[in-house]
């Protein structure tokens, strides 16, 4: 994709019908273009007959228009928005476990007050943290634990919601249907 | 009142007006084709069900309504994948059903069982797997909304056997709620207004027509448009017929293999008003280098098509009908207003006469030496000469395919199908039978290529029985001709594989076994009569072996991925002078 230009991070949130093979549907038009998909995350919204996906990808933004105009034609997508990061809540969940020796234990558990992070499971020769917060807060906790030997480590993908105080002129409706 | 699924998918056809089908059944879709036989809907049964996709797609361009083709599950779906595609790519309204294995079978590898809605889903403009008999009815509503309204396109419908058998409640939707679906038609007034505005300022316009323009039924506002403004009209090869050829501002076809004049008048434009078209790479040439001058004017009903390869000055999303009517209004009010100040709305003669004096200088060339070789060109202009002037024309694809798009004179519109957007080889035949089935009162002729011929020429088998006399002019040049072209122009004429014969099959033959009459033509003198004893022929289909020269190609010709500025003219353009 290096030839398309510069590679950004895109943050998309899709309402979409709640049915059976709209995310293959939505998928397929990144992967036919080659775009990775970094994370992605879909649940039923507030209305039971809509779910939102939020999906961050990194790819160039002139071909990424064309993949969000094409989303827009995809019959189960109701409304497509770019988040600027800038103008978002973004938030995610980490599961991460991390080798605690005796000698560690306490040095960990500090670390995971300061981040706001839980301890969900202790075991012989490690612990299990849940951290949930900023994508980059769970990314500088990782950095943090990494010294200590992370076993396992699993993220959910961002969701993310458009902030409520800031002026909307960044909060662009890719697509109302139609125009 | 109860009913099965299968019946219950009948009768919606019934209630969508579906008076005809193509297709061919097997084990999915058997408890369909059951009640079938006491609806009123005639089925023609395909031999390939290739021929019933592309049948549907040639009555739905004749005919401007949905084409319906219905097959089984497995290796039957995976047939129809290249027809929807090219339905896909020339937003061509079909409906194509097919049968599945059971419900509570699929994915475990079932005899004949594919992934169709995985498979089709970036073909079809919609699909639909079917989980209940109870939707069948809103499901069918919807998948005819949906491929006849927007953009139109393919559309497929899966139907699981056990769900085609099992009891339903008889119901008929009033319409549809589809709240992800709302197709703008209606164009924007400010945006209208800024178009008028711009095209009473430009000194070179260029009225750029697409399939849009078919696909909206606009000929006939185009043609109000077109003489309101003096504007002239290239004709894409997907909208030729859209504007009359015979019209003193038809500049025909454009693109790779369009005439000097249409291309050239593109290059110099000052204004391209696209309405309906897409900026095709084989009509752009390289997009840095096309109408380098040109402001654009973008009319499309899919937003998608805005912006995809040229940014437009005014993009307007809507119908191209509906647009042009209000253009026409914006345009007409612009020039009451400005009447008298010639910076708006000059007066175009000049434009006009330079785009006539390059018409006289570049025409479209051959020789056609009474007693050489038969040229295929010759052949094409005798066709056009000795039939019906709303004959519909069907082509395949290759170097028949351009001949005929650029020699015809299509004066009206839907008399010109072929496989524009996906280039089909084996579109012809069948597309010619679907849009005789639709139009049994107009002459079709198709006229093929040996090559594509030998793809899907069983179809005629369907022809002869089900009595539907299509016409085929085969361009027997025994020769993948239009790859044999490249390779004599760009593979320094190292022909790899592209040698047919003209004689394995012998066509004379191959068409009598298959119920069709069979004539050789061998020699130019031979031509017209050929065609009028073709024309005659209303009983059966008709198969012409035109033996035509190897060696002739299409010009003139735009190489792939180069600018429209270096447009290359048959080099025999001196010396045949003016024809
Ligand atoms: C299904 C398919 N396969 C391959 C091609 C590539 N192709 C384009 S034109 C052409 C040659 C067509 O030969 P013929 O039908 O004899 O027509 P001619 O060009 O000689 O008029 C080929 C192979 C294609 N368009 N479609």
């Amino acid at each position: 994709m290096s030839n398309l230009g510069d590679i950004q991070h895109h943050i998309y949130s899709i309402t979409v019908e709640n049915k059976f093979g709209v995310l293959s549907r939505v998928a397929g038009l990144f992967a036919r273009r080659g775009f990775n998909i970094v994370s992605l995350a879909v649940s039923p919204t507030e209305d039971e007959r809509f779910s939102r996906m939020t999906i961050v990808v990194d790819a160039a933004s002139a071909p990424l228009e064309q993949v969000t105009k094409q989303l827009h034609k995809l019959i189960p997508v109701i409304k497509v928005m770019e988040l600027h990061p800038d103008d978002a809540v973004e938030r995610e969940l980490m599961l991460v476990t991390v080798k605690a020796e005796s000698e560690t234990r306490s040095q960990i558990t500090e670390l995971a007050s300061i981040f706001e992070a839980r301890i969900e499971d202790v075991g012989f020769e490690s612990i299990t943290i849940q951290a949930a917060g900023r994508p980059d807060k769970l990314d500088a906790m990782t950095d943090l634990l990494t010294p200590f030997g992370i076993v396992e480590l699993q993220r959910t993908g961002r969701i993310a919601l458009p902030k409520l105080s800031r002026r909307p002129q960044r909060l662009r409706a890719v697509k109302t249907r139609g125009v | 009142m109860k009913l099965t699924g299968a019946q219950a998918l009948i009768k919606s056809l019934e209630h969508e007006a579906v008076e005809v089908m193509f297709g061919l059944p097997g084990g999915a879709i058997l408890p369909v084709y059951d009640p079938l036989i006491d609806s009123s809907i005639r089925h023609i049964l395909v031999r390939h069900e290739q021929g019933a996709g592309h049948m549907a797609e040639g009555y739905a361009h004749a005919t401007g309504r949905p084409g319906v083709a219905m097959v089984t599950s497995g290796p039957a779906a995976t047939n129809i994948v290249t027809p929807l595609c090219d339905a896909y790519m020339d937003s061509i309204p079909i409906v194509v059903i097919t049968g599945q294995v059971p419900y509570a079978n699929i994915g475990t590898d079932a005899f004949q069982e594919c992934d169709t809605v995985g498979i089709t889903m970036p073909v079809t403009k919609h699909n639909w797997l079917v989980t209940d008999a109870q939707d069948i009815p809103r499901i069918v509503r919807e998948a005819f909304h949906v491929a006849t309204t927007g953009r139109p396109g393919p559309v497929l419908v899966d139907v699981p056997k056990d769900i085609a058998n099992q009891q339903m409640d008889w119901y008929w939707p009033d319409g549809v709620d589809m709240p992800g679906y709302k197709p703008t038609t209606k164009g924007h007034a400010k945006q209208i207004k800024d178009a008028a505005r711009l095209m009473s300022q430009s000194r070179r316009p260029v009225i750029y027509a697409g399939g849009g323009i078919l696909k909206a039924r606009a000929a006939e506002v185009l043609r109000e448009l077109v003489e309101l403004t003096g504007f002239p009209v290239v004709t894409t090869l997907m909208a030729r017929g859209s504007f009359p050829d015979d019209h003193e501002l038809c500049l025909g076809m454009p693109g790779m293999h369009g005439n000097y004049t249409a291309v050239t008048s593109m290059q110099q434009a000052d204004l391209l008003v696209a309405l309906g078209s897409r900026f095709d790479d084989r009509v752009t040439g390289k997009v840095g280098a096309f109408a380098p001058e040109a402001k654009i004017i973008h009319v499309d009903i899919d937003p998608a098509e805005l912006g995809k390869v040229r940014q437009p000055d005014v993009p307007i999303v809507g119908d191209c009908r509906q647009v042009i009517e209000e253009l026409v209004k914006a345009v007409l009010a612009d020039k009451a207003k400005h009447s008298g100040d010639d910076t708006q709305w000059p007066s175009l003669a000049e434009w006009q006469t330079r785009l006539r004096d390059w018409q006289r200088d570049f025409p479209l060339v051959y020789d056609q030496q009474p007693d050489g070789p038969l040229k295929p060109q010759f052949c094409v202009d005798q066709l056009r000469d000795h039939t019906p002037d709303d004959t519909i024309v069907v082509a395949g694809v290759g170097q028949h395919q351009m001949w005929t798009s650029q020699r015809w004179k299509f004066n009206h519109p839907y008399t010109f199908v072929n496989s524009g957007g996906l280039g089909t080889m084996g579109f012809a035949v069948p597309a010619a039978i679907g849009a005789k089935v639709g139009m049994p009162d107009r002459m079709v002729w198709a006229v093929d290529g040996d090559g594509c011929f030998q793809m899907t020429a069983q179809e005629l088998v369907t022809a002869s029985s089900e009595r539907i006399p299509v016409k085929i002019a085969i361009l027997n040049n025994a020769y993948l001709g239009m790859v044999r072209q490249w390779q004599e122009l760009f593979y320094e004429e190292r022909y790899s594989e592209v040698y047919l014969s003209p004689d394995l099959p012998d066509y004379v033959m191959w068409a009598e076994a298959m119920g069709c009459v069979g004539i050789r033509v061998d020699s130019p003198e031979e031509v017209e009569p050929a065609i009028d004893k073709a024309n005659d022929i209303d009983d059966r289909p008709v198969v012409i072996d035109f033996r035509t020269d190897y060696r002739e190609k299409v010009y003139p010709m735009v190489p792939a991925g180069h600018s429209n500025d270096e447009i290359i003219l048959d080099p025999a353009h001196d010396t045949y002078g003016e024809r």
